[in-house]
């Protein structure tokens, strides 16, 4: 059974693969494969792991339940055309709770954060600072200082604050730069896990 | 009755050393005139509220040994015993020489709670009075997030009043953003080569904002499109957003005065799993050939995957996100991206709403506010650093308490 599973996966991976070369009938057909089984998939877990495992078996431990309960219910009212607009308040709920739920922890670590670890010596921060540190300090005070005038919708990019708002994009084009070659390098890492498990687990050339 | 015994089984392990202790006192009788290693024990052990949290830690404060030295010292360690209800005493932590201070979390409001901290030698522990049983409260108000609190009442009060300055139908100035003005070029070029329009909202649910950001922008680009009639779809691996993005085409339709073209085979959805998702939509694009992608919200490993294909087929690819690791392959791949915040500006942008555009100008005063304070930050700490200026050290000090979220 374990070699079936395995031929089985290897058989969907080429065929994933395969649309490398370009779209053909083994690609769709795992593409519907994958799509189909998955979609199922998360439909059974959402089932079992919500509604009946925490909702039908747990529903004495929590009242707060019914409360996710019932806004679930107001959701399939869309399916009665008449009162369908009333499944727009458990997405309003979401919307709402969840913005007011992370505004807390984005202001304190995107602006609070941010700005009390800006404020640093250009030249270092004692005596025995290098003059990395000091070329590092800043970069960093430069970086999120341009950076935040690129940021500024309130004013026209021009002039001296233009220029700013320029040194802020090349700060953020070398961060990118950066940023895709490692990100490229974990890719590689997916890449190379697939591989592993053809030449691997199927073929067995890699023992 | 049941602390007490248990104190006294405690205290009685200090007078009678473990056998591994023995062992060691009996090797170490050539060296010493007395092996048995008696340490004094802390003393004023306080068990204290810990101040602002939701009733569930208490701080425990002592004096060390006077046998806990740097040099010659006794002391191997601290043990931490907790007594919950007046119930047996259990070791809930051991802490290292020179240790004078505990919190004990996980606890709760309904229970209380004694404490006991012991000096460990060689030889055993020696255990400080039991702490007077406290039980945690839980504190409504924290006054060490007092700044934030007024920093973030000042910026939603900026808010507020451009929302309501916009209601009243001033017009709120906002810079033009690279890229928007690519949208209705986009969607006429669609039109005038007869192709459709595909639209992928990220792959995140309706609780990610730039999921949001990118729903308010579908809204404009959806009337564009029903004004043109340009066929557009739009796969979607969240049921909730599939709901929203029906909601938001369906509206635009109608304000378009096109009711009538507007089809919930629009929007499909087809799976939460994320690679599937991407094999689906990478198969609509080679096989449908879409004249322009749009790529506005949540993306993570499925960005250059999707982006690429696109490209590949020709398309012009308008994207935009949030997230700093993948806007670099939509920088590569694609004509135009909406960097970072530029999502939310544009959302604003677009909608002309009083809403999105107060929230917009009122951050731009957060933003400025940022700017002056690390101006005036930097400056005083590179003169403080350089010349021992106490003034300038005063201010950065009062700069960073202001903005410390510790």
């Amino acid at each position: 059974m374990e070699h079936f599973a395995i031929w089985v996966a290897a058989f969907l991976t080429m065929g994933i693969i395969s649309f490398l070369y370009k779209d053909n009938a083994w690609y769709k057909l795992s593409e519907a494969i994958f799509v189909g089984i998955s979609a199922g998939y998360w439909f059974v877990t959402l089932f079992w792991d919500n509604i009946y495992g925490k909702f039908w078996v747990g529903r004495g431990d929590d009242a707060m339940l019914y409360i996710g309960a019932f806004l679930g219910l107001l959701m399939l009212m869309r399916l009665v055309p008449k009162v369908g607009w009333i499944s727009r308040w458990p997405l309003a709920f979401i919307v709402g709770a969840t913005a007011g739920f992370y505004l807390i922890n984005y202001f304190s670590s995107n602006v609070m954060r941010q700005v009390e670890d800006t404020i640093m010596p250009l030249l270092g921060t004692d005596y025995s600072a290098t003059t990395y540190d000091m070329i590092g300090n800043i970069v960093i005070a430069v970086g999120t200082f341009s950076g935040l005038v690129y940021f500024f919708f309130s004013k026209e990019h021009k002039g001296v604050f233009g220029g700013t708002a320029k040194v802020g994009i090349f700060f953020l084009m070398i961060t990118f730069g950066a940023s895709f070659g490692y990100t490229v390098m974990s890719r590689m890492s997916l890449l190379i896990g697939r591989l592993d498990f053809l030449f691997g687990d199927w073929l067995g050339m890699i023992k | 009755m049941s602390f007490h015994i248990a104190f006294l089984l405690l205290s009685v392990s200090l007078i009678v050393p473990s056998p591994s202790a023995q062992d060691e006192v009996a090797d170490s009788v050539a060296v010493s005139d007395s092996a048995l290693v008696v340490a004094a024990p802390p003393t004023s052990v306080i068990a204290s509220e810990h101040e602002y949290d939701d009733g569930e830690a208490l701080d425990l404060s002592w004096v060390p040994s006077i046998d806990d030295q740097l040099v010659g010292g006794l002391v191997i360690a601290y043990r931490v015993y907790r007594s919950t209800n007046g119930g047996e005493l259990e070791m809930i932590e051991e802490l290292i020489p020179g240790a004078n201070q505990f919190t004990s979390g996980e606890l709760s409001s309904d229970s209380s709670y004694s404490y006991v901290v012991a000096a460990v030698t060689t030889s055993g522990e020696f255990a400080s009075n039991a702490t007077a049983p406290l039980s945690p409260e839980t504190e409504w108000l924290n006054y060490e997030k007092k700044w934030l609190f007024l920093i973030g009442l000042l910026i939603a009060g900026a808010v507020m009043y451009f929302i309501e300055t916009a209601r009243k139908g001033k017009k709120l100035f906002v810079r033009k953003i690279a890229g928007l003005e690519a949208i209705d070029d986009a969607v006429g070029r669609a039109t005038e080569m007869g192709r459709s329009i595909l639209f992928i909202p990220g792959i995140q649910d309706m609780d990610d904002v730039q999921t949001l950001a990118g729903l308010t922008i579908l809204g404009r680009i959806a009337g564009t499109i029903a004004e043109y009639d340009t066929k557009l779809f739009m796969p979607v691996s969240r049921s909730l957003v599939m709901t929203a993005a029906r909601e938001t085409i369906k509206a635009s339709f109608q304000t378009a005065g096109r009711p009538d073209k507007y089809s919930d085979d629009m929007v499909s959805y087809v799976t939460d799993e994320q690679f599937g998702y991407v094999a689906h939509v990478d198969g609509i694009m080679v096989r449908e050939k879409p004249a322009t992608v749009f790529l506005l919200g949540a993306f993570f490993a499925e960005s250059l995957i999707l982006a690429e294909t696109g490209n590949s087929i020709g398309a012009i690819q308008i994207a935009g996100t949030a997230r700093p690791a993948q806007l670099p392959f939509f920088i590569a791949a694609c004509d135009f991206t909406l960097i970072g915040e530029e999502l939310f500006a544009a959302s604003a942008y677009l909608s002309n709403e009083p809403r999105a555009l107060g929230s917009l100008k009122g951050q731009d005063v957060g933003k400025a506010l940022a700017m002056i304070v690390i101006v005036i930050g930097v400056l005083a700490a590179t003169i403080a650093s350089a010349w021992q200026v106490e003034s300038m050290q005063s201010i950065v000090d009062t700069l960073n308490s202001v903005f410390s979220t510790n």
